[in-house]
């Protein structure tokens, strides 16, 4: 444990800060990387550009940073019917707070199932196999080895829709536009062999493998590309709980229950 | 079934046994009418039948009470419990400070993520050993595979305050005796025995008692999600007592930087990038990476749930 009487530092590769000479506690200037926040980038700097150079500790080419926003744009609302969105949309329903809306997305939207746990593995994938048609075989033909953790082992291969018939337009669209600006050879290679990843699952391509492969040919980790995949999904789920907290429960649905053990029902003759 | 046909099979409704409410009337709980057949339940009764379906014995309530009560510690300066008081001295709610501060205990080094990974290790273990297998085995391939045993691990001069409290009132409920606790506490032996020299920490015990009492590892892992939760309330409230702002506060220079020099943000750069490094321990230790060694042995010494030693998660600084 920690001495009472120690100064506590925080240790970082990412944030400095300068002090105002009348408080130590007010920023006189902020550096980001080395980067003047609030002296250059600001008025210069694009989010994106923000984004990568704060998960990576570079700036990014302009090449990088233009697929990254075209990731962004992609996944910013994946739409009310994807879970995370659902979520946020119940929580804005019943009048709770903006931040319990957006944490209710978060929780959601951090599964393996078009989540970012599913990014993350997706990743790890492609950290392993890269542009190796034989060891993406092998790995999407191997079942998942079950592991004690706090995570389901995952039903699906990480990265394809496990409810889907062929590969969804959006996915398509999404990851056309995307090869065609890649400054790196994953999203083409992906494009093309999209047929055979395909076959080996059995199963489509969903929007969460691009980004997995986006965020890999951009160079973050999994664990960056988990965060980021949690954060850029977020601006739908705000959107939409906003209008839902206007509608009102009564528009929402409540669905249905069909009780398979009710007592009434086993107390009737 | 599959693909589409499998999803619109579920459109609008739910099949379920775990419950409805009929608004006005009642409430089925895991098929029994919850104001008439569950209404003397007590919270905690009610929260393992939720989990579980089952019911269990005054007893094994009581140290389920008891597994929750002896590590609510309202200490600010644990992490998941600063969260709350964070949530305090910001002046947002007890609600979304909490609800944050426990799903933060889902952690790999402290809390769901360890108790998960010892669970599990005591349920294989024990089937392994009843098929003629041999603990030593089973110990070393659990090292080899995680560097450390789950709930395993502590300097013998210090001891983990909550062990013994939880072992009497386990023998006065005559809980003590199980199987998972006497592997677990073969499992000491072993490890004390051998050059680790590791002791059991309540990470261990609970998980023993747990298994005990019959529950799977996901059984434990939601029983066990508000085990901290006692402790934090009081963390958010003072710090929510105190002049706004004023908890843990850090002035710049408590923020050590140690990164680039400054430099001038110019023109985008038009390069062609860098070609991304496919090798996968590149890839997840980048040089600013923080380190999760003890994770793998279930420590952290800031954490009542982390007996373990080990070094600082912190890349450059000095384990307190």
């Amino acid at each position: 444990m920690s001495d009472d009487t120690k100064t506590e530092t925080v240790l970082t590769r990412i944030w400095l800060e300068e002090p105002e000479p009348n408080n130590p506690f007010a920023t006189r200037a902020a550096y980001c990387h080395g980067y003047d926040v609030y002296g250059e980038m600001l008025g210069q700097a694009r989010w994106v550009e923000m984004l990568y150079l704060l998960m990576r500790g570079e700036r990014p080419t302009t090449a990088q940073a233009n697929l990254l926003e075209m990731l962004a744009v992609a996944i910013a609302n994946p739409g009310p019917r994807d879970p995370a969105i659902h979520a946020a949309m119940c929580g804005a329903v019943g009048g709770s707070p903006a931040a319990s809306c957006l944490m209710a997305a978060l929780g959601v939207g951090a599964g393996h199932l078009s989540g970012s746990r599913e990014v993350f593995l997706a990743m790890e994938a492609w950290s392993q196999c890269a542009t190796d048609l034989d060891a993406w075989q092998r790995h999407l033909t191997t079942p998942p080895v079950a592991t004690a953790s706090i995570w389901p082992t995952p039903e699906h291969p990480s990265g394809f829709d496990p409810h889907g018939m062929s590969t969804a337009s959006t996915v398509k669209q999404t990851l056309s536009c995307l090869a065609k600006i890649s400054p790196g050879p994953l999203l083409p290679w992906l494009q093309k062999n999209l047929s055979a990843l395909e076959t080996f699952t059995g199963l489509p391509l969903a929007m969460s493998g691009v980004a997995a492969a986006v965020f890999t040919e951009l160079g973050f980790t999994p664990a960056q590309g988990e965060m980021l995949h949690l954060l850029l999904r977020l601006p739908g789920a705000a959107a939409h709980a906003l209008e839902q907290s206007q509608s009102g429960h009564k528009k929402f649905p409540f669905f249905s229950i069909e009780l398979e053990n009710d007592p009434a029902q086993k107390a009737m003759p | 079934m599959n693909g589409p046909e499998l999803l619109q099979q579920s459109v609008g409704h739910l099949k379920s046994r775990m419950g409805k409410f009929f608004p006005g009337e009642r409430t089925v709980f895991r098929g029994h009418d919850l104001h008439v057949e569950l209404k003397d339940m007590d919270w905690i009764e009610l929260y393992i039948f939720g989990i579980t379906g089952r019911h269990f014995s005054p007893e094994q309530l009581r140290l389920m009470h008891a597994i929750w009560t002896h590590t609510s510690y309202p200490d600010a300066r644990i992490w998941n419990n600063r969260v709350a008081a964070l949530a305090g001295t910001t002046r947002s709610t007890g609600t979304l400070g909490t609800s944050a501060a426990l799903a933060v205990s889902e952690a790999s080094i402290y809390g769901g993520g360890i108790l998960v990974r010892a669970i599990d290790f005591f349920i294989r273990t024990r089937k392994r050993l009843e098929i003629g297998g041999n603990l030593i085995d089973c110990i070393h391939e659990e090292l080899n595979a995680h560097r450390g045993i789950a709930g395993y691990g502590r300097p013998l001069v210090n001891g983990d305050e909550r062990i013994q409290p939880m072992l009497a009132l386990a023998k006065s409920l005559e809980l003590d005796q199980g199987p998972y606790m006497q592997l677990a506490f073969s499992i000491e032996e072993t490890l004390l025995a051998g050059r680790w020299r590791m002791k059991m920490n309540y990470a261990a015990l609970v998980s023993a008692l747990g298994a005990d009492i019959g529950l799977t590892p996901r059984e434990f892992h939601l029983f066990m999600f508000p085990v901290f939760l006692a402790g934090m309330q009081p963390c958010f409230i003072e710090a929510a007592e105190h002049p706004e702002g004023t908890l843990f506060p850090l002035a710049c220079a408590d923020i050590l930087y140690q990164g680039a020099h400054k430099r001038r943000w110019q023109a985008a750069i038009e390069m062609p990038p860098p070609i991304p490094m496919w090798n996968l321990s590149q890839a997840t230790n980048p040089p600013n990476a923080v380190h999760h060694s003890e994770a793998e042995h279930g420590y952290h010494p800031q954490h009542p749930l982390s007996p373990v030693p080990g070094q600082t998660d912190q890349p450059g600084r000095a384990h307190p």
